[in-house]
């Protein structure tokens, strides 16, 4: 490829050395950059640099690097995940970007996911609304048949709709209220609507709004700024199927 | 038991719930007001009388306290939940921008058009409700000339104009506010949610458009 291809940035990255300590925006051009280079690898030919020249690497999460692990995060010019439509920013391309343009790289922000490390949050958050509900009890021993357990086809389809998030929590920072309504329903209706999921539905649905509650995320305005930055195209539907089953479920509470 | 009823009835999903009904409560009340307010167009007799029967029924006081719940429950609550949103992201973003396919004007400002219709409604009650007394009889009843109080004030344009401008508040919040209910009490569907968000919008203009009206012909009336 001609050399003349290739983009010049300037980049305006969130540092904050740890938890503690205040950040800021710290300002660095780069050049030389590939258009068909990932958003990820042009961090990493930021990193290479830094580290030759002595300084600390920006620090930032990923891992599979292919759009299915839910590590990746990043406001990008103020949207999560950047720019595109249904993009992890690992699959997000510097093609999409403009030479000499200046981007704006921030960590997701929520009360419930505090920084680590400049890019780096932490999303344990996710996992203890998960361990508080997002699983079904099952026996283990021998397989059963195939086709024991019918599901209708329609909720086969929705199921499997939901269980496409990643928890990346993209929903969560591009929401003004940082509400995860958009995550816990998904996680709620992946298996409230198959046969497996119904025996515990109750319990599953007020458990983890309970658990959202208490972790401090915001409430839900219906916005659906949520569905508009999933990378997965998760539905707000699903937001709407969680607030009837919560709320039957809450009505016919005998705890 | 109880404790279990307070924990849930003060969960996020279900005080948005509340929100929601709340809301919808409202919107029938704008709507039954204003069917009430088109009988200015019919006159003095007509609007006074309807006004006078409304409020010498002893149940008026029923009414209005349940209004006035509803009120302030759907107030408290936008409080409470705007304040809690705020603290969810301490630390605000350096550029945020919005995707385009998902947050509306009307939407996103939900809390600062609800604040105009508070003020709006502080004022209304002070003009009106509690306005000044005029008497009048009609057909040999003595009441309250409640028309001559509501043309005198419109004959001031300021009043027409924040008359005007908060009734486009209202228009923009319930744009919004009547599929959201919905949503928040847990209906969707494929076909209809898109149906609500269309009667919703059609609503708002109904609200906006038509309230609007009434202070414009009371001006036209002239001074007295
Ligand atoms: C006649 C007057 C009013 C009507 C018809 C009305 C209607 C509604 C409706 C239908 C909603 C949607 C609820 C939902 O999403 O579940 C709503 C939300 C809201 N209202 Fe009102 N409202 C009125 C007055 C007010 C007032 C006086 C305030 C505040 C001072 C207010 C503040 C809000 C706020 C902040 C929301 C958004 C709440 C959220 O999404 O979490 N409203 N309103
Ligand atoms: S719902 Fe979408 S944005 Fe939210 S965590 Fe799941 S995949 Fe990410
Ligand atoms: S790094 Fe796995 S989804 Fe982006």
């Amino acid at each position: 490829m001609s050399s003349d291809n290739l983009l010049t940035l300037n980049l305006k990255i969130w540092r904050q050395k740890n938890n503690k300590e205040k950040g800021e925006i710290v300002d660095y051009t780069i050049d030389g950059i590939s258009p068909d280079a990932s958003f990820l690898e042009m961090l990493d030919v930021l990193n290479e640099k830094l580290i030759a020249e002595g300084n600390d690497p920006v620090a930032f999460d990923h891992d599979c690097r292919e759009g299915i692990c839910g590590m990746c995060s990043l406001m990008i010019n103020g949207q999560a995940h950047g720019p595109e439509a249904e993009t992890t920013t690992c699959q997000l391309h510097m093609r999409k970007f403009q030479n000499g343009e200046t981007i704006v790289v921030e960590p997701f922000r929520a009360r419930a996911f505090p920084v680590l490390k400049d890019l780096m949050i932490d999303r344990t958050a996710f996992d203890d609304i998960i361990a508080s509900g997002g699983f079904v009890n099952v026996n283990t021993g021998n397989a059963q048949d195939a086709n024991s357990i019918l599901v209708p086809k329609e909720n086969a389809e929705l199921a499997m709709d939901a269980a496409a998030c990643i928890g990346c929590g993209a929903c969560v920072a591009s929401c003004k209220n940082a509400s995860a309504m958009l995550f816990v329903s998904a996680k709620v209706s992946q298996l409230s609507l198959l046969p497996q999921g119904q025996l515990e539905a109750e319990e599953r649905v007020k458990n983890m709004v309970s658990k959202m509650d208490e972790l401090g995320f915001g409430n839900c305005t219906n916005e659906a700024e949520c569905e508009a930055s999933c990378p997965k195209g998760i539905s707000i539907s699903n937001i709407a199927r969680m607030n009837r089953d919560f709320l039957s479920a809450a009505v016919k509470a005998k705890d | 038991m109880a404790s279990s009823m307070l924990k849930y009835a003060t969960s996020s999903v279900v005080k948005k719930q509340v929100m929601g009904i709340t809301g919808l409560l409202l919107c029938g009340f704008l709507l039954s007001h204003l069917i009430g307010n088109c009988l200015m167009y019919l006159g003095p007799e007509a609007f006074n009388t309807y006004a006078h029967t409304l409020v010498t029924n002893p149940l008026i006081y029923v009414a209005e306290a349940i209004l006035a719940t509803i009120f302030l429950t759907h107030i408290g609550l936008a409080a409470q939940l705007t304040y809690e949103n705020n603290k969810a992201r301490p630390q605000k973003y350096y550029v945020k921008q919005k995707t385009g396919r998902g947050a509306t004007f009307a939407s996103s400002t939900m809390p600062y058009t609800g604040l105009i219709i508070l003020a709006f409604l502080i004022l209304h009650l002070i003009q009106f409700k509690f306005g000044p007394e005029y008497v009048i009889t009609h057909s040999g009843v003595e009441m309250r000339d409640i028309y001559k109080t509501v043309v005198d004030y419109f004959q001031s344009p300021i009043a027409v104009i924040w008359y005007i401008f908060c009734m486009i508040a209202l228009g923009i919040h319930v744009s919004h506010g009547f599929w959201s209910a919905f949503q928040s009490i847990g209906f969707w569907h494929p076909k209809y949610t898109c149906l609500l968000k269309c009667l919703g919008k059609v609503f708002a203009v109904i609200v906006t458009v038509g309230y609007s009206a009434l202070p414009i012909f009371c001006y036209l009336q002239g001074g007295n």
